[in-house]
């Protein structure tokens, strides 16, 4: 719904992948025995878990949260949401740990659970914001009887912000209504546009950039 | 706010009470073995009532048939091991192209076929009855195939379920279409081909609008 955008969902999307793109180095816990990586410390743990061993289970999973939240700040997950999907993560990790194949990289094998988790939080938090931002509307659109202009001047509003985005150049309007307004998550609009989800976020950071240039602009 | 690891403590220790053995999973190539074992059983089954000949029959007259029929098998080969490899977390996305090439060859030989009646026509071609032979056949078929990938797919991980979904749907449909080939009675045609074209589509979408569901969960 266009109706739905606001300049308050674009400042959120906005600095949700300002925060995505600020590529955060995963550093692992230096360990004394150098000879092997920590990627292959932690393929020889998780070996042992398959096993039943639950001491070099638990050092596993304490060892992935670190990892678990890079992954998750990387895709733009919110400070405060990098627990839900440490713990969600920790959680499917345990039930498909049978999958994990222990002659391949442990990290990678985490890292593809964690992306996914992160993916669904932010789902769920776009899902979230939105409803919040219909309810806004919803006082909106139904002021006080004798003040009817307001109703007008609302779809005023969302009618300029329609043209704006109509106008934009057809690879920034695709992002933005990919990623803006059918909530989609940056992978899903990548699978669904053809393009890498890099060009998207620089899409949308311009096209950002070009409807905030517009409305300050104007009164 | 840093990481605190104190904060994920408690679901560690529940975590590591609740631990297990478990028994890894097979690699995804002898999964897919295991799938295709089912198919060639059914393959020998067909083969034993139908009988070779007039499969081998019509292949020698019409050549771009028997490439149509290899790229089915290809296409079956390749988006079931291109399932199985993507049900394992961390394996990389270009596995989904693996049935491409395939497709590409039962496609084009299948159009080639059909060209090939529209120039030189006089071979038996198929009636609108018989095409709903093949679309019956195709998806009847398919049910079960789809059914036993989703099964075993349930038991690995697909971090994508659509995609999954929809490489179960070709893996079963391009495979129902291969053994339609040994009791297939008559010619391609442009009737024919798009009877083929709609049930393997209706199985592809299927599966991608149901298959999707059912492996998210897993």
């Amino acid at each position: 719904m266009v109706q739905a955008l606001t300049a308050t969902a674009f400042m959120g999307l906005d600095s949700g992948l300002l925060r995505g793109m600020s590529l955060v180095r995963t550093v692992p816990a230096e360990s004394a025995a150098a000879s092997e990586s920590p990627d292959q410390r932690r393929s020889a743990w998780m070996a042992a878990a398959q096993a039943g061993d639950r001491r070099a289970y638990e050092k596993l999973l304490a060892d992935s949260v670190a990892l678990i939240r890079a992954v998750a700040r990387r895709q733009g997950v919110a400070q405060d949401q990098l627990d839900d999907v440490v713990q969600e993560t920790l959680l499917t990790v345990h039930r498909v740990r049978h999958t994990y194949d222990p002659a391949r990289s442990y990290d990678a094998w985490l890292g593809a659970i964690a992306g996914r988790r992160a993916i669904d939080s932010l789902r769920s938090r776009g899902r979230r914001d939105s409803r919040e931002l219909h309810d806004e509307f919803a006082l909106d659109n139904h002021p006080d009887r004798d003040d009817a202009s307001a109703a007008t001047e609302s779809e005023q509003r969302a009618q300029r912000l329609r043209e704006a985005i109509a106008g934009l150049p057809p690879g920034q309007r695709e992002a933005v209504e990919q990623l803006g307004l059918h909530e989609r998550s940056l992978s899903e609009a990548a699978e669904l546009t053809g393009r890498n989800t890099g060009a998207l976020k620089v899409n949308l950071h311009r096209a950002l950039k070009a409807l905030r240039g517009r409305f300050h602009g104007e009164p | 706010m840093m990481s605190d690891p104190r904060v994920h403590e408690a679901l560690i220790d529940r975590l590591g009470t609740e631990l297990v053995p478990v028994r890894r999973l097979l690699p995804p190539w002898l999964r897919t073995a295991g799938w295709l074992s089912l198919v060639a059983a059914l393959a020998v089954g067909l083969l034993l009532h139908y009988g070779a000949s007039p499969m081998l029959r019509r292949w020698a007259a019409t050549p771009d048939l028997a490439w149509a029929g290899i790229g089915a098998v290809l296409t079956a080969v390749g988006a079931a091991w291109a399932a199985f490899a993507l049900g394992v977390p961390g394996r990389h996305g270009a596995w989904a192209w693996l049935p491409v090439p395939g497709a590409l060859l039962w496609i084009g030989a299948s159009g080639l076929g059909c060209l090939r009646n529209w120039v030189a026509p006089g071979t038996e071609v198929a009636g609108v009855h018989q095409s709903a032979d093949c679309l019956v056949f195709i998806i009847a078929f398919s049910i079960p195939l789809s059914a036993l990938l989703i099964v075993l797919l349930r038991r690995a991980c697909p971090l994508r379920p659509v995609l999954a979904a929809v490489l179960i749907g070709l893996a079963s449909a391009a495979a129902s279409a291969s053994l339609l080939e040994i009791c297939h009675a008559f010619d391609s045609a442009a009737t024919d081909l798009l009877t083929h074209a709609l049930a393997v589509i209706v199985v592809v979408a299927v599966n991608a609008a149901m298959g999707g569901r059912l492996l998210s969960k897993a």
